[in-house]
């Protein structure tokens, strides 16, 4: 089942797809039985000749447990799907694990502008550095991204990486992630936000560790000498 | 319990019926005149969602080609039968709004509701034939204004149905300027015409039971449209403020959704989906009444738990109030917030496993035949069972994650909506229109047309929860353009040959309509030999319905009792009376 998904490559991701799995189980299951039941009754319980219907009306409690014995099987169900599927929401997107790189993205149509810190560490500064469609960030490290919107609503989604965020004009949205494998996935817009919504298309690049401090290297070079200097602008 | 119809009725009956085109059509205030009217209507504007669906599904298929038998379309709609961009987010805007608003509600609300809630209640006619009447006329004028912004400059809305603020705000953000104003006064429109009808249904099923029609004695379709017309007219305020603010918006410039004015998009979305999902029940539930009201008739046994499903309903219904921000998971609300939504959703699952095994048990122990009304039914009700357990994939919150706006959405919500509007709805048409027209349907044309129709609907829809997990996002004019979407093209290529057949598959059904309306077997009052009230009267019935005011005796679904010489008593007949059984 799992193997028909996109790569997961996030840490988080691996969860999102095992709560899938289990509902697939467990409504596959139910999906089975339900229509292999109709199915029985329709071959069944067809008109023969001198074979009349049974009158059952199903209002008293013998028969009713028909219907309300599965109904609590199911509740007592829902109540295991959502147990198990409570934490995962929570680690994705309630919590927010503690350090790593933070990167600014902001949807405009139709593109993604992709923000770094720059040599200072510190956004809104001369030295920001901005991409167009383009990020890069470490593997193995959290990832702390905050979400704007110039115009209308998109939605931020790594496929690979089950990083679904909605991205709201007028508000800061965070999500984070951790990416397990380095390699080039794609970002998607996931909300309708225009005629150029099929386009707006970025690449998510992960780097091993070395690979990131090169790339960082190359674009902003300053690091180095302005690591220890007070903020550009302050 | 008694009726107070039953003066009224009779004031009804000593009239002649209207005749002429002005008196007896455009203003006739005869609910079966208007509940063809609303048909005819409803099955013309399936046409247009058809028409949407084929350039949709073909320029998914193979992007940028002329799309076969459309390049008569003018520019800059379409460019030598070719989709533009533009046009496409116009294309799956129209189609969900067309379909929901101006196929599932007409037909199931406006054609059934109408024709059959009097009948089926013993009543001469709706509470208020005026309102009824103005209800039409105003649901055919939001249908001309809908249909009138493809011809507007800046053609068509082409914000998604769900018209999500700010794209849908200012004309700057989607290019489209008086087609989106023109969609909301369609809306507007529409709802005023349905908080009309839904009232009329509310005030007719409760105020103008015969004799005898106890609320437990009523067939269960009523049930349905009379919990709908409560979730509707509860539902439809929030929407209808927040369609006149979306208007100021555009036009006055107000910002109530606009962050740059000091608006909320999310109050939209808020607004929106607090209707939108009783919404969703506004359209399932009278679909289910259909099938309710086939499955007994052809297993000849009465339905199993009807006070079962009544409640069930009922739970279902008071969920649809508190589920609407499951829409909405990663919109940006509260994190916190989710989990609360995805429980309340998860736990619809338990009134609807109630509704959907109590149909399944109804078929145990019958003597089913299986002419074409119960085929839909029986066909209605097998799939939309995927319809449902797809449900809960979504509903929680961490799978939503991933899944929302997929293409597994798509899947999961036409597996409910096909099976409760189309399949449900042209079950009832089979069914009732002996009732209607006089006239039986021709069976051999019936079969071949569900054999058609739920296999290639099924070839549609289920390939597409395969693209939604791979991540394949809903709305995008050019799926090709993602790497990790090309792979498949092959998906689409099959799905839209599937829609294709499908299509072609409905010719079938307009033969078999129109040879019928003038050649069909004539059908006599009651060829099914059903219980209910509707099938008490002559097929068609007169102005006013009943030459005799019905008494009711008993539930309606008395079928297959034990002792009775014959396998159905119906509703009206009283006890020891001509078609009366002798019991022991």
């Amino acid at each position: 089942m799992q193997k028909w998904f996109p790569e997961n490559v996030s840490t988080f991701g691996g969860d999102i797809d095992s709560v899938f799995t289990l509902i697939y189980y467990i409504v596959g299951f139910w999906f089975l039985l339900t229509e292999g039941v109709l199915l029985y009754f329709v071959l069944r319980y067809r008109k023969r000749a001198g074979q009349p219907a049974k009158y059952v009306r199903g209002d008293r409690w013998s028969e009713l447990a028909w219907l309300l014995v599965p109904a609590a099987i199911v509740l007592a169900l829902d109540v295991g799907i959502e147990a198990a599927g409570g934490p995962v929401w929570a680690r994705v997107k309630e919590q927010s694990p503690a350090g790593g790189v933070e990167v600014w993205v902001t949807g405009k149509q139709f593109n993604w502008d992709i923000t770094y810190p720059g040599p200072d560490g510190h956004f809104e500064t001369a030295d920001d550095l901005t991409l167009l469609n383009e990020m890069h960030v470490p593997v193995g490290q959290n990832v702390h991204l905050v979400l704007r919107s110039k115009d209308v609503i998109h939605s931020f989604f790594l496929p690979h990486l089950r990083l679904k965020q909605d991205v709201l004009p007028g508000r800061s949205v965070t999500a984070w992630f951790n990416a397990t494998k380095p390699g080039q996935y794609e970002i998607a817009c996931a909300e309708l936000c225009g005629f150029g919504h099929y386009n707006m298309r970025g690449v998510l690049t992960v780097h091993t560790t070395e690979d990131y401090g090169r790339w960082v290297q190359e674009h902003w070079p300053a690091t180095t000498e302005a690591s220890g200097a007070t903020p550009a602008g302050s | 319990m008694s009726a107070t119809g039953k003066g009224e009725a009779s004031s009804v009956r000593e009239h002649a019926a209207p005749e002429g085109f002005w008196r007896g059509c455009v203003f006739s205030v005869d609910h079966k005149t208007i509940g063809k009217q609303y048909l005819s209507l409803s099955l013309f504007m399936m046409v247009v969602g058809g028409l949407t669906a084929y350039l949709i599904r073909w320029q998914l298929a193979w992007p940028e080609t002329a799309v076969p038998g459309m390049r008569w379309v003018p520019e800059p709609t379409m460019f030598e039968g070719v989709v533009p961009p533009e046009f496409y987010n116009a294309l799956v805007t129209m189609h969900g709004t067309i379909m929901l608003f101006f196929v599932a509600m007409p037909f199931l609300l406006g054609a059934f509701g109408n024709f059959l809630i009097p009948l089926m209640v013993g009543a001469a006619d709706m509470a208020f034939p005026r309102v009824n009447r103005l209800s039409f006329w105003t649901l055919f004028t939001a249908s001309s204004l809908l249909l009138a912004s493809f011809f507007v400059p800046g053609g068509a809305p082409a914000a998604g149905w769900t018209g999500y603020a700010p794209l849908s705000a200012d004309a700057q953000y989607s290019g489209v300027d008086w087609g989106m104003n023109l969609w909301l006064l369609a809306l507007a429109l529409e709802f005023a015409s349905f908080v009309m009808g839904g009232v009329n249904i509310l005030t007719t099923a409760i105020n103008m039971r015969a004799p005898g029609m106890t609320f437990f004695r009523l067939p269960l379709l009523v049930w349905m449209h009379l919990t709908a017309a409560v979730l509707f007219l509860l539902s439809v305020g929030p929407l209808v403020a927040g369609a006149v603010m979306l208007l100021l918006d555009r036009t006055i410039g107000t910002g109530f959704f606009v962050p740059a004015r000091g608006g909320d998009p999310l109050l939209w979305q808020h607004l929106f989906w607090f209707f939108g999902h009783p919404e969703v029940y506004v359209i399932l539930l009278p679909g289910f009444g259909i099938i309710l009201e086939i499955l007994p008739v052809f297993a000849r046994k009465p339905i199993f738990g009807y006070r079962a499903i009544v409640y069930s309903t009922i739970a279902a219904g008071a969920l649809s109030f508190i589920v609407w921000a499951h829409h909405m998971f990663v919109s940006g609300i509260d994190a916190r917030l989710a989990m609360p939504f995805s429980v309340t959703t998860i736990l619809i699952s338990v009134p609807f496993v109630i509704m959907i095994l109590a149909m399944i048990a109804t078929l145990r122990g019958g003597a089913a035949s299986y002419p074409t009304p119960m085929l839909f039914a029986v066909g209605a009700l097998a799939t939309f069972i995927l319809g449902g357990v797809t449900g809960i994939f979504l509903g929680s919150a961490a799978v939503d994650i991933f899944l929302h706006d997929t293409y597994f959405v798509v899947a999961h919500f036409h597996y409910t909506l096909f099976p409760s509007v189309f399949l449900g709805g042209l079950a009832g048409l089979y069914y009732w229109f002996p009732k209607m027209f006089g006239r039986m349907m021709n069976e051999t044309l019936g079969k071949i047309h569900f054999w058609i129709t739920i296999v290639a609907f099924n070839c549609v829809f289920l390939p597409l929860f395969a693209a939604g997990m791979r991540g394949h996002m809903r709305r995008i004019y050019d799926p090709y353009q993602y790497e990790f979407l090309k792979p498949l093209q092959p998906i689409h290529a099959f799905a839209t040959v599937a829609a294709i057949v499908l299509f072609l598959g409905q010719v079938p059904l307009i033969a078999n309509f129109f040879w019928s309306l003038f050649a069909g077997r004539r059908a006599g009052e009651n060829p099914w030999r059903a219980n209910t009230l509707e099938w008490a009267t002559s097929s068609p019935p007169p102005h006013g319905n009943f030459v005799e005011a019905p008494v009711v005796h008993r539930d309606p679904y008395e079928y297959s009792v034990p002792g009775a010489v014959e396998d159905w008593l119906p509703q009206h007949v009283p006890a020891g009376g001509t078609q009366e059984t002798r019991r022991e």
